[in-house]
């Protein structure tokens, strides 16, 4: 099976403090650690399951600029095959339909069964995955958290609905799913891999090379702009037990039956 | 007359001479052939350069081969088997004697004829007798006594015992046997009616002789002849059966013990011969499949004896982790068995995560050094875990719990992800400036010392407390001292044994020259972890110490003095981090120190010195989740009560985290807590000149003296 992963980078939340910029409509990067998008690496490694079990390759792609190589090399450093960087200066500033459109050419190109992407990205929407699937026609199915492969044209695959139980379904390839984490245990990767991995090839395809027309992608194409940013105020919702052991359970427990929490 | 019964009783094994000639060749052929085949595997193995230093080597035979040294850590067994093993080398002899004696009746070992021969016959008749009481002490001891440490737990297969029981009554049989053979032979000699001659009283040979001294000498000519048989057969099945389980150490332990590690505090490289910059080059690192091992780790397998002495000491499996270093070992030697027939090719090499090892398992060693501290024929474990681990980080098997915490030293050179820039905040606070201003040292900004704070005092709220506290000693005794602020990264020691040496190498890289550029001459630092790896681990660095060495140190110059302990009424007891005491050997200066503050009263726990008892592990363990029925700080912190101390002085930040959470979890909030050696020093520092500086070389009582 041929298989596409749609990853990105984005700022690390475990390894940032995030501030504000002074106009106050962007977070400081100076400082900022980046990494891959770490739903992304969930897809990755189902991806790489998928193959170790029936064959074929995985592919990884990225929408950005020369940056974004990094997340390429490290999900290549994963298993991954080949990694695409769509990289053009016309690209900056798109809305997340304008990266589905990047995407969606770029797949045109190739011959891909199964295209996966993150849940979600970690400064993102939730909106590539879809939008793609519906430029390219295919089925989607989104917090997708077990694939099984039926034969060689459908999947079996499940999702987790509200309450903790599992929905099944079919779903006819070639298609498009979002992968939510917990699906599986990513495999780790370290700098020793990465470095086995820094001469590897990594093509880079443009707007012509991809054939997308320039008003379609872009910030003069986004749609959706951000006007703001801004960290919510702590709120007074933390109460503080500063009682003895005895008292503090006491406490908790008071104040979980009182929520409805003990019966 | 008296040499004609003599040749009458041993010319009765001329007739067996054929039968014995047989069992000879048929026993040391199939020896030679055994042997052949245990040493299969080690030939497949890696590379391990063990032919080094050879009076070194020398020298640890003595000692931990024929002195036995680390026996008497167990008191019952260790004098059991010094006894017995006294006795087979002076047996030795005797045995190739009696052996050659069936091919050649009346042989005598050059040198031991007249009264040399006559004192080694009464030495070695008492060593059999030993040999064989000990035997049935031994076998007393597993029927009836069952020591817990001999029990196999139900996941680790079937008993050991019957196993165990049968090669101590073989050992028995051939004692007897020889002793039977002797008897025989003396009693014919003084046929008939003569006195007894003076020999080995209430040896065992020598009741043999006072019982058959009636005997015929047709019976006394059979039973030699029986005796003989029996010695030889049960030799040689000895010796071809050994191979086969936990006795084959007789045969190992030698070598073993001559192949160990000279330098216990290096880790073992990834590839034995390959330099640091090559290893890129390297396809594959640590052990995946058996034949990863070295052949030096594959002997370990072979040598254990089943004593159980690590496990009884490894604190993973005493708080009901999954590891058990004697199955560690066990099990992999039983691989070998298995996939290495006496007959037939070997095996093909299956992975040994997941089908030999769990994950769980070999991540489950906190690195502490008590097993190996233990073992009387010095296997090495922490090579093992350390090599099984590069294998799971090759691999890319790592728990997500320690993804984080490895990613995050990748990037920002610290586990919790925090801005390097913040490094050094510890010491900002403006009142603590003003007291004990701390430098970051550059280019401009030079220093003798450099304080290496490392990641968890740097950034954790709590042990930046044990930062302060060392920065203010440091400036108390005047050291022109300074940090690296935020081009200090991690130190790297757990990085390391956690098995990611790419990335160790990359932190090693960048401290050592910020180090460098500093251009310090002395190091200190207040994290055992921190100096392991900075004494250890680096390469030609200036010296480090500990700072409860420099505490120690001043306290003896005068330059510290303390003022009385302000809670006369706790009771203090010291618990040993691994990393300063097993692995760095410093037992006696944290506790010179608490001894130097006046009125301190010190209890030690059952558990100190080389045999404390591990925290839960330090650097990366913090993350790691591990499935455990008790924490093992939870059973450190009950150690301590025990003692009847109700404060617990360490002197590791990681201690003091594991330390600290168990108090709360064990329920002693309030009746226990701990402190840091560096805090508590700095809490009873005499500061005022008006409290009477100590003339330089006037010692305190309490140093001199201790306790």
């Amino acid at each position: 099976m041929e298989i596409l992963v749609c990853a990105r980078r984005v700022p690390d939340t475990s390894e940032n403090e995030i501030q504000l910029n002074s106009a106050g409509n962007d977070i400081e990067r100076d400082e900022l650690v980046y990494s891959i998008n770490e739903p992304d690496n969930y897809a990755m490694e189902e991806a790489l399951q998928i193959v170790a079990n029936t064959g074929g390759s995985v592919s990884v792609v990225t929408v950005g600029g020369e940056d974004d190589e990094e997340v390429l090399r490290r999900e290549m450093a994963m298993g991954a095959n080949h990694g695409i960087l769509l990289a053009d200066d016309a690209f900056a500033g798109s809305d997340g339909r304008g990266i589905a459109s990047v995407l969606k050419a770029f797949v045109q190109k190739g011959n891909y069964d199964l295209i996966l992407t993150g849940v979600q990205a970690e400064d993102g929407g939730a909106q590539v995955g879809g939008m793609l699937a519906a430029m390219l026609d295919y089925p989607f199915a989104s917090l997708v958290n077990s694939i099984e492969i039926l034969d060689g044209k459908k999947l079996k695959i499940s999702r987790e609905i509200e309450g903790g139980n599992k929905e099944i379904s079919e779903i006819d390839l070639p298609c498009v799913l979002s992968i939510q984490t917990g699906i599986n245990e990513p495999r780790y990767v370290g700098m020793r891999g990465i470095r086995a991995v820094a001469s590897a090839p990594i093509p880079k395809y443009g707007l012509s090379d991809l054939g997308i027309s320039a008003g379609t992608v872009g910030a003069d194409a986004a749609k959706v702009k951000r006007v703001d940013y801004f960290i919510p105020v702590l709120g007074k919702t933390a109460e503080m037990l500063n009682g003895s052991r005895e008292e503090n359970v006491e406490k908790v427990l008071d104040l979980v039956a009182a929520k409805g929490g003990l019966k | 007359m008296v040499e004609g019964n003599h040749l009458a009783v041993t010319s009765w094994l001329v007739s067996g001479r054929a039968l014995f000639l047989a069992i000879h060749v048929l026993g040391i052929v199939g020896f030679a052939y055994i042997v052949a085949r245990r040493l299969v595997p080690l030939t497949r193995a890696e590379r391990d350069l063990r032919f080094d230093q050879p009076l070194a080597r020398l020298r640890m035979v003595l000692k931990f081969w024929l002195g036995q040294w680390k026996h008497p850590r167990y008191k019952t067994a260790g004098i059991l088997h010094i006894l017995f093993f006294s006795g087979f080398i002076l047996l030795a002899m005797r045995a190739f004697t009696v052996l050659i004696l069936g091919v050649s009746y009346n042989f005598v070992m050059p040198g031991l004829a007249g009264k040399a021969g006559h004192i080694y016959e009464i030495a070695t008749d008492y060593a059999a007798t030993v040999v064989f009481l000990c035997m049935i002490v031994a076998i007393v001891r597993r029927v009836v006594f069952r020591p817990a440490r001999y029990e196999v737990p139900a996941k680790f297969g079937k008993s050991h015992k019957a196993d165990a029981i049968f090669l101590l009554a073989l050992i028995a049989v051939l004692m007897l046997a020889d002793s039977l053979f002797e008897a025989a032979k003396a009693a014919g000699q003084i046929q008939p009616g003569q006195a007894i001659a003076f020999g080995a009283v209430f040896s065992l040979p020598w009741l043999l002789k006072v019982a058959l001294a009636s005997a015929s000498l047709p019976t006394l000519g059979r039973l030699y002849f029986s005796g003989y048989l029996l010695h030889e057969v049960s030799f040689y099945f000895l010796l071809c059966y050994r191979p086969f389980g936990i006795q084959f150490h007789v045969e190992t332990s030698l070598f073993n013990i001559y192949f160990a590690k000279l330098d216990r505090a290096q880790l073992k490289p990834v590839k034995w011969g390959v330099s640091d910059d090559a290893l890129d080059q390297v396809k594959s690192f640590g052990v995946k499949t058996f034949e990863d091992f070295t052949w030096k780790q594959m002997l370990d397998f072979y040598s254990c004896a089943d004593c159980g002495r690590c496990s009884d000491n490894c604190p993973a499996n005493a708080a009901g982790r999954p590891l058990s270093p004697r199955f560690l070992t066990i099990k992999a030697r039983d691989y070998a068995f298995q996939h290495y027939p006496m007959f037939g090719k070997p095996g093909n090499g299956k992975a040994l995560i997941g089908n030999l090892y769990s994950e769980d398992e070999i991540w489950s060693c906190t690195t502490c050094g008590a097993c190996e501290q233990e073992c009387p024929l010095l296997v090495e474990y922490i090579d093992k875990i350390v090599d099984l681990r590069r294998g799971m980080i090759d691999d890319g098997t790592v728990p997500q719990s320690l993804q984080k915490p490895l990613k995050a030293i990748e990037s920002r050179g610290n586990p919790y992800g925090k801005l390097e820039k913040k490094r050094a905040d510890w010491a900002g606070a403006k009142d603590f400036q003003q007291a004990c201003p701390v430098k970051t040292l550059g280019k401009k900004n030079g220093a003798e010392t450099l304080y290496f704070v490392d990641s968890i005092t740097s950034f954790d709220d709590r042990m930046q407390s044990i930062g302060r506290a060392t920065a203010k000693i440091l400036h108390h005794i005047e050291e022109n001292f300074g940090i690296l602020g935020s081009a200090e990264k991690d130190s790297g020691n757990e990085v390391r044994r956690f098995g990611e040496e790419t990335l160790f190498l990359a932190l090693r890289d960048h401290n050592t020259e910020a180090i460098k550029a500093s251009g310090v001459k002395h190091l200190v630092t207040a994290d055992p972890h921190a100096l392991n790896a900075l004494r250890h681990d680096y390469k030609d660095l200036p010296p480090v110490e500990h700072i409860s060495q420099v505490i120690a140190r001043e306290v003896k110059s005068g330059k510290i003095r303390f003022k009385p302990v302000e809670n006369g009424d706790k009771v203090y007891t010291y618990h040993d981090p691994c990393y300063l005491g097993r692995h760095n050997q410093v037992y006696e200066d944290p506790r010179h120190v608490l001894d130097a503050i006046p009125g301190l009263k010190r209890v030690e726990m059952k558990r100190s010195r080389d045999r404390s008892f591990c925290c839960g592990g330090g650097g990366l363990m913090l993350f790691y989740e591990p499935k455990e029925e008790e924490r093992i700080g939870v059973k450190r912190v009950r150690m301590a009560a025990e003692a009847g101390a109700n404060v617990i002085v360490t002197a590791c930040p990681f201690c003091m985290v594991n330390i600290e959470d168990a108090i709360k979890v064990a329920g002693l909030e309030g009746k226990m807590s701990a402190i840091d050696l560096a805090e508590l020093a700095e809490q009873h520092m005499v500061r005022e000149s008006s409290e009477g500086q100590p003339k330089v070389g006037e010692i305190p009582q309490q140093c001199v003296t201790g306790r």
